[in-house]
């Protein structure tokens, strides 16, 4: 309804309606509540509502020494605990100037690429199922784990791993790991194309995603976007290739690369990531030799169990580092790796104590979240609902 | 990438003579540009448009607290330049009463992490229509990310059947909260407490 006022300005009336989407939601992924105003069922504005799952990790970790820090990383992205991590020894390891062994390195490479698979494994088949396909969910779990194997024989615990520390990594491979994941990675190729003849031509997943949630490069990027999501828009940065971490400098990958920004793209690229990912961890196995997995500083890694038991001084190492823990020297930094969602950053501020001043998380998804009220507008409330699945969205991360 | 690309050195003799810097040093590596509070909006928007520099993202921004310094927070932007592969900190101050211009004109992306900074820190911004607590509870009172505010915090939340509904109370501790000081007698203290007296003999 509209009308003309006495100064010429259209006066108009909106019967809009607002909708609550979530926080208990099944395709909400986590705890999104999302306000939403609607005009029939096309959505005129989305106001998501998030820190439901706030748990205050960032003041816990100004209270807590460097290594007891490193659990609560596992906890931000849940879906690809290890990538955190990672974020968190490399600032470390950058503050205290160490470091890390070349075995070290590649192991950390290793099973940085094994979350990026099982991240993309469960972001891609829940989204499918969020728009209505129920298999690709089922299938994909039954490979999520194998990997999640994986994750249990080299750190004892299939999510909450702990497994990259500052200076390496907590324990070596157990013998016969490597083979295992050898097989995985031959036989995980035939699962993607299975998975793909299911889905890529799929009339009904194109016409639910192709054209859905549009975003250029450009807004991709002064919305603050990275990772699949920039990628899908054709920006082709990758940090893993533009600032090197670790032993990406040394493996051999492509970098999948979307055009339209949208839906479909991003389910692409994720694809395509896999696969990459698959040659990556090949590469890594196959250049892993024999040697020490963390730094030979007994000043920041305990000794082993066995040393300890006739060594006064190894005990003393040990009893220290994991009560005061050790101290970094007076500095800051923000340091970044590509984290399957994108990049994922710590702001760590050292003042010279046993520990971290400040931590401050840079979470993927909080940028992604931020941009559903560019590309959720003027979209039918089922497409939103497509959108919030291609973002790859963790409310673990988010909320922190 | 452009194939003129600017050394570390050359990039920040270029910010440092940009209006509004105050210094810029790099830290392990990393650019920091310490600036002015009152001219950051001119600063950041030269940041992004300058074709030497292409800030086109603002990965971060966040608060640091300091409560022993006059300006007590640090307002930290982390910026990324794609297209020259390159990243630039800059670093303004301010206190509790004084608002920091907002860059969510510059980045539509920054209205979330000033809404951020605004909730655990108190860091006002001007000129930003939307500076609604994010992540703390509906109804939340305090910045939790101070370093004079409790790790406990104030309250605690549980459901009271006899109401049927959610109730806040004042946190009750079961043990006290224990705070390790892992100061050591004989690397951090140099006077031993009752012995202040004795070292300020010695310093005359």
């Amino acid at each position: 309804m509209s009308e003309t006022t006495a100064a010429g300005k259209r006066l108009v009336t909106i019967d809009s309606l607002a909708m609550n989407f979530g926080p208990q939601h099944p395709a909400a992924h986590g705890v999104l509540r999302l306000i939403l105003e609607m005009d029939g069922e096309v959505v005129e504005r989305a106001d998501p509502h998030i820190g439901l799952l706030h748990r205050g990790t960032e003041k816990l970790i100004e209270h807590k020494t460097y290594i007891q820090a490193v659990p609560y990383f596992d906890r931000l992205d849940y879906v690809s605990p290890m990538c955190c991590e990672h974020a968190f020894a490399l600032a470390v390891e950058k503050l205290a100037g160490i470091e890390v062994p070349e075995r070290g390195k590649w192991i950390r490479t290793l099973f940085a690429e094994i979350t990026r698979v099982l991240n993309h494994l469960l972001n891609i088949t829940s989204y499918m199922m969020d728009v209505g396909a129920i298999t690709p969910i089922l299938w994909g779990f039954e490979e999520r784990e194998k990997l999640l194997e994986f994750h249990e024989a080299a750190s004892g615990a299939r999510f909450h791993a702990n497994y990259f520390r500052p200076g390496g990594v907590s324990k070596d491979l157990p013998a016969g790991l490597a083979d295992r994941i050898a097989d995985w990675a031959q036989s995980f190729p035939k699962f993607i194309d299975e998975l793909e003849e299911l889905l890529t031509a799929n009339r009904i997943w194109k016409q639910r995603t192709v054209d859905i949630g549009v975003i250029g490069a450009e807004d991709a990027l002064a919305w603050g976007f990275s990772g699949p999501c920039l990628r899908a828009s054709g920006v082709p940065w990758d940090l893993r290739r533009a600032q090197p971490y670790d032993m990406y400098g040394s493996v051999e990958f492509s970098i999948p690369v979307g055009r339209n920004g949208d839906c479909y793209d991003r389910y692409l690229v994720r694809m395509g990531e896999m696969r990459e990912s698959v040659k990556i961890i090949k590469q890594c196995l196959a250049n892993m030799r024999p040697g020490p997995i963390k730094v030979q500083d007994r000043k920041f890694t305990p000794p082993t169990r066995a040393e300890m038991k006739h060594s006064m001084e190894a005990l003393i190492h040990h009893f220290k580092l994991y009560t005061e823990g050790f101290h970094v020297p007076a500095g800051a930094t923000y340091t970044v790796v590509e984290a399957p969602k994108g990049e994922f950053g710590v702001y760590l501020v050292a003042d010279g104590t046993n520990r971290p001043y400040r931590c401050k998380i840079r979470p993927t998804g909080f940028a992604f979240l931020q941009a559903i009220e560019v590309l959720g507008r003027r979209h039918m409330l089922a497409d939103v609902v497509a959108i919030i699945g291609s973002l790859d969205v963790v409310f673990g991360e988010i909320d922190r | 990438m452009p194939e003129n690309k600017p050394g570390l050195a050359g990039l920040s003799e270029h910010i440092a003579a940009l209006p509004g810097v105050q210094s810029v040093t790099a830290e392990k590596g990393e650019l920091v540009a310490h600036a002015e509070r009152a001219t950051l909006l001119a600063l950041m928007t030269r940041l992004r448009d300058d074709p030497l520099l292409r800030f086109a993202q603002v990965m971060d921004i966040c608060g640091v607290d300091w409560p022993e310094r006059t300006e007590r927070f640090d307002v930290v932007y982390n910026l990324l330049s794609v297209a020259l592969n390159q990243r630039l900190r800059v670093i303004i101050t301010t206190d509790e009463a004084s608002p920091v211009p907002s860059v969510a004109a510059v980045w539509p992306s920054a209205t979330w992490w000033e809404r951020e900074a605004w909730d655990l820190f108190g860091i006002a911004f001007s000129g930003q229509p939307d500076l609604r607590r994010i992540l703390t509870d509906y109804g939340f009172e305090g910045h939790p990310l101070r370093k004079d505010f409790p790790l406990t915090g104030h309250v605690e939340l549980r459901y009271d059947e006899d109401r049927k509904s959610v109730v806040y109370e004042p946190v009750k501790l079961v043990q006290d909260f224990r705070n390790f000081d892992f100061v050591s007698p004989w690397e951090g203290i140099t006077t031993l407490p009752g012995d202040e007296k004795a070292h300020q003999e010695r310093e005359k």
